[in-house]
């Protein structure tokens, strides 16, 4: 098995997720992460979704998708050709013996503090999965309290864009 | 489809173009009649009666009130299967909505062109538990090709166009609209045609050139080639093309349970249904091809056994309308996406120029050779039951040689299925009628009826089992209240026999609860004459062998009410010849512990 990231141009209607996400469910695909959110054209969304599947079965995820009525244009997205972003809301453990370790880690990774309390930092970080991974190592000997993460988020690399290359026909 | 002869025009007639204002409700009769249908099959209730009003007043929509709503969607689909046309079915919310989740998940599994409409409750009562609240669009999801939540009237028009286009192209399939009391109720303005807005659904039918001349290439050079025929060849409406390109090449073709009549039976080239309880040089034929032009087919498990070992030395060229059907099962060789009738022109003309670039036809003789040793040594048969009762065979022959190819024949699902798939000679696409893939029990009788609506003038026989018949038969008070006058054959051998069948094979004999009593030697409940002529129609027992013909007969005269015969068959009798499950297809037995002897290599 192998990962492969598929971006998705899709109609904004009511369902459309549960048509997606209810397409891998019958057919016994895996979603890995799943992220929403509207294009650069009213009307239309942009669906990222990271699979585990093999050469094969990822081609029958890709035409099954075609197949649903509301999707307009499936591309995957090469990590080499692409760039691919995912974004973590990490909650951790400090205190005053602890907090100047953490923040020097946070500058190390070019992450962000966006909350203080005496016991605990909030922190936001951005990158591929090698990075966030990376760093949530470092951080765990702290004590991660809460974790929230996006989706990967990606696009492809240079002028080009998705819809251009459907709507010019 | 034409209404235009008749002399009362419908009121107000809409020029097109000019707006008026009208209700969601009148807006679903209009869109309906100037979409070009003319039958609707349903049972109105709460959340769809605002429908029901002006359909009531409607000159061009002929609605039948079926007696249950799954009775509708598979008169739809029989409407469909036996014309080409679309079938509608109509339901109101909740209960009257799901009895149709069946139906159309047979529809969906066996791509037939259906609508189904449905009522929703108020849309500000959505998501309330209200009453007869069922959220259809979200169980249906699975099983349709698409659906469509309507709340405000002036998406109607353009929904109901959308739905009609997308099941209608491409590889058919249900669509549901489901359209909530409130739009129904509500005025807007009514403008026809539509604008219709689909920018993620284009259909590809015209195939790659390249892709054809390597598959014409493929055939020219293969020496044990097979033309593997699936339904998608009936639905494409192909069946003349099949044969041009078939008697071009000079191969044998095999026709799927889905594709019976595609290519007709009394062909030379044909070598019958393959599968299951195909037969045995079809299965054969497809074991030990070299190359299969699969058409319309998507390698059914039904159809390959254990699909690893199933055709193992065959290169595949997968012709379907349907991408994600190729290389779903098999990987393809070549994968042809086109529509099946225009693959074939092209590939019968690429296949001319491959010849001709070659100097000279394959030479096919080798081949036809073992395979015409195949049908000689393993015809389709079958022995009489040793308990003295009717072969349900022998009934089911006797019908399809009375009747002739003209007629429609719809069946059941189970043994009398089976063999009203070997049995009957059919030589014309859209006669053979049955549930395939969802293998719904129930289906025959209200897929007849839809039939006989659409093809009035054609002879509609239900081949029926007695556990089928059970489930769906209260249509026949539909049929004899508006006329519609099927036939119904029940094999009744008194029991649900392919679980029987199974229970002989491979659970030693323990018949668990296959018994019905229905038949010979038990207490008749119900009596299916009494039930048919309970229901107005005319009902016939035959016990004997000599009674086969004249009964058969009674029912071709009689066509002022439904006929149902009852056919009281042996129980013993079963299906041959069978692959049993799970194993390669090399395995199949013609008769019990019989297996023909060729050559296995591996």
């Amino acid at each position: 098995m192998s990962t492969h990231v598929l971006s998705l141009l899709v109609e904004d209607k009511p369902g459309l997720l549960t048509r997606v996400a209810g397409l891998f469910a019958r057919r016994g695909f895996n979603i890995e992460s799943l992220a929403v959110g509207h294009s650069e054209i009213p009307g239309l969304s942009r669906i990222t979704v990271v699979v585990d599947v093999d050469e094969l079965p990822l081609e029958q995820v890709t035409k099954q998708l075609n197949k649903l009525i509301n999707v307009i244009k499936i591309v995957e997205l090469d990590p080499t050709q692409s760039v691919q972003r995912e974004h973590l809301l990490i909650k951790v453990r400090v205190d005053n013996a602890t907090r100047s370790q953490v923040l020097e880690a946070v500058n190390l990774f070019r992450a962000r503090v966006v909350d203080v309390s005496t016991d605990a930092l909030v922190i936001e970080i951005t990158g591929d999965s090698g990075k966030t991974t990376a760093f949530l190592k470092v951080l765990e000997p702290y004590g991660i309290k809460e974790i929230a993460q996006s989706g990967l988020l990606a696009v492809g690399r240079g002028g080009k864009s998705i819809t251009e290359r459907v709507f010019k026909n | 489809m034409s209404t235009e002869s008749s002399p009362v025009p419908s009121p107000a007639p809409v020029p097109p173009g000019a707006p008026v204002e009208i209700t969601g409700a009148e807006g679903v009769v209009r869109s309906l009649e100037m979409l070009g249908i003319t039958d609707v099959f349903g049972l109105p209730g709460g959340a769809i009666l605002p429908v029901y009003d002006p359909l009531f007043e409607s000159k061009k929509l002929r609605h039948i009130l079926v007696r249950h709503e799954q009775g509708a969607g598979h008169a739809a689909e029989g409407y469909a299967s036996s014309s080409g046309k679309l079938g509608v079915a109509i339901a109101t919310s909740g209960p009257g909505a799901t009895n149709l989740v069946t139906a159309i998940a047979d529809a969906h599994m066996d791509s037939v062109p259906m609508l189904a409409i449905t009522g929703q409750v108020f849309s500000n009562l959505m998501g309330t538990d209200a009453f007869q609240e069922a959220d259809i669009v979200g169980i249906t999801m699975p099983i349709t090709k698409h659906s469509f939540l309507v709340k405000d009237p002036a998406e109607i028009p353009a929904t109901l166009a959308a739905a009609v286009h997308i099941a209608t192209t491409g590889r058919p399939g249900p669509v549901l609209v489901d359209i909530t009391k409130d739009a129904q109720q509500a005025k807007f303005m009514f403008r026809w045609p539509p604008k219709l807005d689909l920018p993620g659904y284009r259909p590809i039918t015209k195939a790659h050139g390249k892709q054809v001349a390597a598959a014409a290439q493929m055939l020219v050079e293969a020496k044990r080639p097979v033309l593997y025929v699936g339904g998608g060849v009936i639905r494409s409406g192909a069946s003349d093309e099949l044969r041009t390109l078939a008697e071009t090449t000079n191969a044998p073709v095999v026709t799927t349970l889905m594709a019976r009549g595609a290519f007709p039976d009394s062909h030379p080239q044909h070598l019958g249904m393959p599968g299951m309880h195909g037969t045995v040089p079809a299965v054969i034929a497809l074991q030990e091809a070299d190359l299969l032009i699969a058409l319309g087919a998507r390698f059914d498990d039904r159809v390959t056994g254990k699909a690893a070992l199933f055709a193992p030395n065959a290169k595949v060229v997968h012709v379907d309308i349907d991408p994600a059907e190729i290389s779903k099962i098999r990987v393809a060789d070549v994968p042809i996406v086109g529509d099946a009738k225009d693959v074939l022109v092209d590939l019968e003309s690429a296949y001319r120029d491959a010849v001709a670039a070659q100097e000279g036809t394959p030479d096919l003789d080798e081949w036809w050779a073992t395979l015409d040793g195949l049908r000689a040594e393993f015809p389709l048969g079958f022995t009489k039951p040793s308990d003295g009762l009717l072969a349900p065979q022998q009934v089911i022959q006797r019908i399809g040689e009375l009747t002739g190819p003209e007629a429609v024949y719809a069946a059941g699902v189970g043994q009398h299925q089976m063999w009203a798939a070997q049995f009957i000679k059919y030589e014309r696409p859209n006669s053979w009628l049955n549930s395939g893939g969802a293998g719904t029990m129930g289906y025959a009788v209200p897929a007849a009826m839809g039939a006989k609506v659409a093809e009035p003038d054609r002879v509609v026989w239900a081949i029926d089992g007695d556990g089928c018949f059970q489930m769906t038969n209260q249509e026949l008070a539909t049929c004899t209240l508006n006329k519609i006058p099927i036939k119904v054959a029940i094999i009744n051998n008194s029991s649900l026999g392919m679980v029987r069948q199974w229970q002989t094979l491979f659970y030693d004999g323990r018949y668990s609860n296959t018994d019905l009593n229905t038949g010979h030697d038990t207490v008749r409940i119900p009596d299916f004459v009494a039930l048919a002529e309970a229901y107005g129609a005319l009902g016939i027992r035959v016990t004997k062998e000599d009674e086969i013909d004249d009964a058969i007969k009674l029912a071709l005269e009689t066509n002022d009410r439904p006929v149902v015969i009852d056919f009281v068959v042996s129980a013993e009798a079963m299906v041959w010849p069978m692959v049993p499950q799970g194993v390669s297809n090399s395995y199949i037995q013609y008769a019990r512990d019989h297996s023909p002897a060729f050559s296995e290599e591996d």
